[in-house]
């Protein structure tokens, strides 16, 4: 039987944690002087674009290791964590503009950590899609570990031209800096919502992971049946 | 060393079928063309406009033109199972990608000279004093852009919906190659100063030449059966 | 099985080869040994694994499980040595429509490193009757013809394992003839043949061992005139 145990406990904490970073949120966390009460997404969008930027890293461990080792277990560790972060990424996308309309007016703007992010999103499309295209699914493991690879070099390139860029083009930066003055007690909240989300990813990467490996059970049960 | 015969063979091979079939590179340039034409329709520039949004448009028409050749790179090795037929030949897959590439650069470079050549005539525009500098920016622009290409245009023929993977696996990857080489032009044409121009060039030439090598070192994966 | 061979170095061999896609499996558990100097008839029913079972031998398919060995070493180790020892015929015919035979076979002898490549080019449009139409774009040639240029490409090399899945599809009377006696001298130049037909008296008159598959297995492996036909449920119709 499969192991129960760990992931009720991973589910159980998760939860605990989660509620815990709720409750800072909300009663813990000072009101931000200028924006209000709106600013508190802040917590679940930063934590959100954290989880999202290391999802890919863990979707380029996961195809390093899996053209390395050839290791099944790899590859489904590096989808899992390529579609528990797409998830993540859609909410930066989504909490981001939700945030800056009633803070600053204005839905979207190109500027460096938005653009970013888009692109992570698009990364993340790539690599999914192709594994949902392909005309023989035995090969998915070995392109999409070349999709997350080269999308990963992508990653650390956008990481450093966006800092170039910004030095060239300077623009207002939205989101304020993270080190513009926050109240102690915010980054406390920060941390610890960050602590939960990531928490949270690792549960779900690792149901999804489960879920993959019963596929392939049931998958090869088929294939003896059919003998 | 052989592998340099291969890698000039296919390269060849390459250049030869297109000139016999013709299918690949007339599109490329019509579509480049094209592309100048729509924009002078869309945006009714006046002079110091066409310095501001030349390099972008310059870089849309190579970087879609660009796509419809490495769509087509493959598609012509689809037929009769060629590109299997260089799987089983005892060669570096690495000569293939080179091979390739190579064949790649000649059409896309071709492209971008004909889209150059129509849009100096359609906007009135002389590129010669900054001829040099955009010649550097562009052949490195194309290695990186195409190294990709020629990757991911292996890679998509294996998908169902290939005409519409590789534009989706090549944008994410490639824009920043192409936004590196659209300010490089940008500084190119308006004369900046020689330091900066060639600061410019370095920049598109890394980003490039580090797509080109990982690109170089993966193809033999997206080859595998 | 052949007897006991002993320890060759030159074997080209399956190892518990598996292969699936997906839910189906093409290969289940495939020991094989070819040594040089055989000739090997792959028969069985449509979705037997015959093409895969080839494709696997050539390397060009890699196993899902299980290994291929050529000499004892693992091909995909080293896939460049074993792929100059293979010549694979298919269904698709490896060949350039815009070029002519002879450019696609040139082309082939510059991948395989050949020296002396135009006397290996004559050498093998000669041998299967196709240099008086070598200078023609190929996607112009029959179908026939086609096959003919795409077999010239494989033996160009002259390599130690043939393998051919159903060769003798679109070739006419005669160049089905001419094939099976080019075929017939391969293992007394100490080559080996593999390959899969149709046309089970053919491969019989070619062919001194069998390997019978069916649904992704071999159902008998041993030479061909031991072989228990009617239990294969293998006969003329």
């Amino acid at each position: 039987m499969r192991n129960a145990f760990t992931p009720a406990v991973h589910l159980a904490v998760t939860l605990a944690w989660l509620i815990v970073a709720l409750f800072m949120i909300f009663l813990y966390a000072p009101q931000e002087l200028t924006m209000g009460e709106v600013q508190r997404i802040f917590y679940v969008h930063f934590s959100c674009a954290i989880t999202a930027l290391l999802g890919y890293c863990f979707v380029f461990l996961g195809s390093m290791t899996y053209l390395a080792r050839r290791s099944r277990r790899a590859d489904d560790f590096a989808h899992a964590a390529a579609e528990v972060g797409f998830v993540f990424c859609c909410a930066v996308l989504v909490t981001g503009p939700l945030w800056a309309k009633p803070a600053w007016g204005i839905w979207w703007t190109w500027d460096a950590r938005l653009t970013s992010t888009f692109i992570l999103w698009l990364l993340y499309i790539a690599y999914l899609m192709l594994r949902v295209y392909l005309v023989n699914p035995g090969r998915a493991e070995v392109l999409s570990a070349v999709v997350g690879i080269i999308g990963f070099v992508d990653a650390v390139i956008d990481y450093m031209a966006i800092r170039w860029w910004r030095t060239q083009h300077p623009q207002p930066v939205i989101g304020g800096g993270s080190g513009s003055g926050l109240d102690p007690r915010m980054w406390q909240t920060a941390f610890v919502t960050l602590g939960a989300f990531l928490c949270l990813y690792g549960y779900l990467v690792r149901q999804r992971m489960a879920v993959a490996e019963t596929r392939r059970d049931l998958v090869a049960l088929r294939r003896d049946i059919a003998a | 060393m052989r592998s340099l015969n291969v890698v000039w063979a296919i390269f060849v091979k390459d250049l030869r079928v297109e000139w016999r079939s013709r299918e690949t590179f007339l599109p490329m340039c019509v579509f480049g063309i094209v592309v100048v034409f729509l924009f002078n329709f869309a945006f009714e520039m006046a002079r110091e406009e066409t310095l501001r949004l030349l390099p972008g448009l310059l870089w849309i028409a190579f970087a879609f033109s660009g796509i419809l050749g490495f769509t087509r790179s493959f598609a012509a090795e689809r037929e009769n199972a060629c590109l299997e037929g260089l799987t089983l030949a005892p060669i570096d897959p690495g000569a293939i990608f080179a091979g390739k590439l190579l064949a790649n650069l000649v059409f896309l470079g071709v492209t971008e000279a004909v889209v150059v050549f129509a849009a100096a005539v359609w906007y009135n525009f002389s590129f010669l004093p900054s001829l040099g500098a955009l010649a550097a920016i562009v052949f490195f622009g194309t290695l990186g852009y195409a190294a990709l290409g020629t990757i991911f245009g292996a890679i998509a023929a294996n998908t169902r919906m290939r005409e519409v993977m590789l534009p989706l696996l090549q944008f994410p990857v490639a824009f920043w190659v192409l936004m590196l080489a659209v300010d490089a032009t940008s500084d190119a044409l308006r004369g900046a100063p020689r330091g900066e121009i060639a600061r410019g060039v370095f920049r598109v030439a890394g980003v490039s030449v580090v797509f080109a090598v990982v690109s170089f070192l993966l193809f033999e994966y997206a080859l595998e059966e | 099985m052949p007897a006991d061979a002993p320890q060759n170095s030159k074997a080209l061999e399956l190892r518990d080869v598996s292969k699936y896609f997906g839910e189906l499996a093409a290969l289940r558990d495939v020991v094989l040994r070819v040594e040089p100097g055989e000739a090997v008839l792959v028969y069985g029913p449509n979705g037997a694994g015959k093409t895969t079972l080839l494709r696997t031998l050539a390397s060009l398919s890699r196993p899902t499980e299980g290994q291929v060995l050529l000499g004892g070493e693992d091909v995909h180790r080293n896939p460049i040595a074993s792929k100059a020892r293979v010549g694979f015929v298919s269904h698709s015919t490896f060949l350039y429509g815009e070029l002519s035979g002879r450019e696609n076979l040139r082309f082939a002898a510059t991948l395989f490193g050949l020296d002396d490549a135009e006397r290996r080019i004559d050498a093998a449009l000669d041998l299967f009757a196709v240099r008086d139409r070598a200078a023609e774009p190929v996607r112009g040639l029959s179908r026939g013809l086609q096959q003919r240029v795409s077999l010239a490409r494989a033996f160009l090399h002259s390599p130690g394992f043939l393998l051919l899945d159903e060769p003798f599809t679109g070739l006419d009377a005669a160049a089905s003839r001419s094939l099976e006696a080019i075929l017939a001298r391969l293992p007394d130049e100490g080559k080996a043949l593999v390959f899969s037909t149709h046309d089970f008296e053919q491969g019989a008159a070619l062919a001194r061992r069998l390997v019978a598959m069916e649904g992704g297995r071999v159902r008998y492996d041993g030479p061909l005139r031991l072989a228990p036909l009617e239990s294969l449920r293998i006969g003329v119709e």
